[in-house]
């Protein structure tokens, strides 16, 4: 006990038991990893649930029917996939625009775009583009395609626009640069099963 | 008991006898609750805030009997109140129109605090518990609406949510435990909905009471910007203060009926508000696989929406040249070596995350930083005078500067992105923050007026 007699009134007195104060702090420690321990199952309650983690099932569709030009949206895991058979006239704007995209090469890893789609076209054939519709800035759906002098933010060049911040994209989902979109539009894992039919979710074996 | 003799009779005396606290509190913050004499039409809205607090808890406790938080029928359960629940639309629209006016009284009441520096010494805490009551309140308007499932609600939802997808190395993991899932459903939808009814409107009844208590500990500020306190009568009570009660009460149930004539004729006339209350696109069911072709927050938000718009790579470079600029008047003009030490290890670091990080990053934390600088008010504002009233004329026409740029910017966040838009909105950023990053130099400039020592009060 400390000899001190000075004490503020209404304050405990100057001398501290050592052995108390341990004591608090101890009770106190455990008493603060079990209330942490708790909060655990609260947290964890946010993540997806077993059910959505199971809805991610992959999905076929068939392109035989699309007519050159047109653009198809298949849903998958809930994301609009789009699939859009391109003319040679569609493949050449892409070639035009290599010096105006961000990442011509889809080299960046944000959005990994799977290795048979890092080319000029971002696909297994050049023909059909797979790609999730969603916007890498802040998750909308862009609008188009538009053709050339269609849109006032493409101007001569064809593509899409994400209707929320304005980033375009060409016609292989690279976006333009000085954008607020980061990456291109990402591509999803898929599979040719035969000359016209894809598997949009898996690429296992292909 | 038997000690304690109650000056109150009837039903007060009754209660006094036993439970005093009720007595002293009515005394302690009606009663005998000494504000400001002077107070101005800029007064009133605090106690209007209140008012649509009730509003919104009241419609919004109707609401929920009808309601269904389900992604199947969300929607359709909030077209059955507008259409079959009886009365149903004439709540719903109380509550839709309630959100907004809640933003524009509480805009204006930080514009007050604004203009006659109720923000400063000893009112900090009023000040920041209010700024939390903002941040509450943008919650809240934010996680309500989601509920109505419509394109508006869906789409706006999944930008905000992809913002926290920005941050590094955690963004995307973090986005996916917002929602709850891959992308906004269900699972999302329900959160929000707790979140909506329980969780924000708990902590913004307890921030209210702080924000109130804090104040009524400290006194209000008043147009002059002086502390009545200073100047006390032989009983120690102010010689420039009346009671709340009843001056301030029937003060403010005058404007509070002018107040519900205009918040009632929009309810009946002009609920959407020409797509400005409520969204036209809001009226079509979400969709996972369409964005409108035209999506915008709701008007409170745009001026925020628009800084996050305006944030692109061009942006950077300019951000960069601000941050330097900054940097070097702090260097010239501190003294401290520890600051000085301070800002220039800062500024190096955020000059290598501006040009290593995604401009999108950037436009998410300049976003952040434009709602949380009201924190720093107290901090950066060093002007001898609170009042505007006795400060140099060009601080009031910057703040004018500041309150046009805030206009501005909300109104080209309400627009489609355009090339005109981009570069306005940059400029209106650079007004925004250079208003307050500049603050701690520009509030000393100048010459000020005397302030009186004594209240300006000329009895109508």
């Amino acid at each position: 006990m400390s000899t001190s007699t000075s004490v503020p009134a209404g304050d405990a007195p100057a001398g501290v038991d050592k052995e108390r104060r341990n004591a608090i702090a101890l009770a106190a420690t455990v008493g603060g990893a079990g209330a942490v321990a708790l909060a655990v199952p609260f947290v964890a309650s946010f993540a997806p649930s077993e059910r959505a983690k199971a809805a991610g099932a992959p999905v076929e569709f068939d392109v035989g029917g699309m007519a050159p030009g047109e653009m198809k949206t298949v849903e998958w895991r809930g994301l609009p996939v789009w699939v859009l058979r391109r003319t040679p006239e569609m493949l050449q704007s892409i070639r035009k625009v290599d010096g105006e995209v961000a990442d011509p090469k889809s080299q960046r890893t944000q959005y990994p775009t799977p290795e048979y789609a890092q080319n000029e076209f971002r696909s297994r054939k050049p023909e059909y583009l797979v790609a999730v519709g969603i916007c890498t800035h802040l998750g909308c759906s862009p609008a188009g395609p538009f053709g050339s002098n269609q849109n006032s933010q493409l101007g001569a060049d064809q593509g899409f626009l994400c209707p929320c911040h304005g980033s375009t994209f060409d016609l292989a989902g690279r976006v333009f640069k000085n954008k607020p979109a980061p990456d291109n539009l990402p591509v999803p894992p898929h599979k040719y099963l035969s000359d016209t039919l894809i598997l949009i979710g898996d690429d296992s074996n292909a | 008991m038997a000690e304690y003799k109650t000056p109150y009779a009837g039903i007060a005396g009754w209660f006094d006898q036993r439970m005093p606290t009720v007595m002293a509190e009515y005394r302690k913050h009606l009663s005998e609750y000494y504000a400001p004499k002077n107070f101005n039409i800029w007064y009133i809205f605090g106690g209007l805030a209140i008012t649509v607090l009730a509003i919104q808890i009241i419609t919004g406790i109707f609401l929920v009997m009808n309601y269904k938080p389900d992604a199947n029928l969300a929607f359709a359960s909030v077209e059955y109140i507008m259409r079959d629940v009886p009365g149903g639309w004439f709540i719903r629209y109380m509550h839709s129109t309630g959100a907004s006016f809640f933003f524009i009284v509480v805009y204006l009441h930080m514009f007050r605090g604004l203009m006659y520096g109720s923000y400063r010494a000893p009112r900090e805490l009023v000040w920041i518990f209010g700024c939390l009551i903002f941040l509450c309140l943008m919650g809240e308007a934010f996680f309500g609406y989601l509920l109505p499932w419509g394109q508006m609600s869906y789409w706006g939802a999944q930008v905000i949510v992809n913002l926290f997808g920005a941050i590094p190395l955690i963004g995307p993991d973090l986005a996916v435990f917002i929602r709850g899932d891959y992308v906004i459903g269900d699972a999302t939808l329900n959160r929000f909905f707790a979140f909506h009814v329980i969780a924000i409107p708990l902590v913004l009844i307890g921030l209210v009471v702080a924000h109130i208590l804090a104040l009524h500990d400290v006194g209000s500020n008043n147009p002059d910007g002086i502390e009545i306190k200073k100047n006390l009568d032989a009983n120690g009570k102010p010689l420039d203060g009346i009671p709340f009660h009843p001056y301030y009460t029937v003060h403010d149930i005058f404007w509070l009926t002018i107040f519900l004539m205009v918040f009632f004729f929009v309810v009946f006339f002009a609920p959407e508000m020409g797509g400005y209350f409520l969204e036209w696109n809001n009226f079509i069911p979400a969709d996972s696989l369409t964005t409108p072709s035209h999506i915008a927050p709701v008007w409170y938000f745009t001026p925020f929406y628009s800084i996050l718009r305006a944030t692109t790579e061009q942006f950077m470079v300019v951000l960069a040249i601000g941050t330097i600029a900054l940097s070097a008047l702090i260097l010239l003009t501190v003294r401290s070596p520890i600051v000085r030490g301070a800002i220039a290890v800062g500024t190096l670091v955020l000059l290598l995350g501006y040009f290593t990080l995604d401009a999108k990053f950037w436009g998410v934390v300049l976003m952040g930083a434009s709602v949380m600088i009201f924190i720093a008010l107290p901090w950066l504002d060093h002007s001898p005078a609170k009042s505007m009233r006795y400060r140099p004329t060009w601080h009031f026409w910057l703040l004018i500067t500041w309150v046009v740029a805030f206009v501005v910017l909300g109104y080209f966040g309400t627009q489609p992105p355009s090339a005109a838009g981009q570069y306005i909105s940059m400029i209106g950023t650079v007004i925004y923050f250079g208003f307050f990053a500049l603050m701690p130099w520009w509030s000393r400039m100048g010459t000020f007026k005397p302030v009186p020592d004594r209240v300006t009060f000329h009895p109508h």
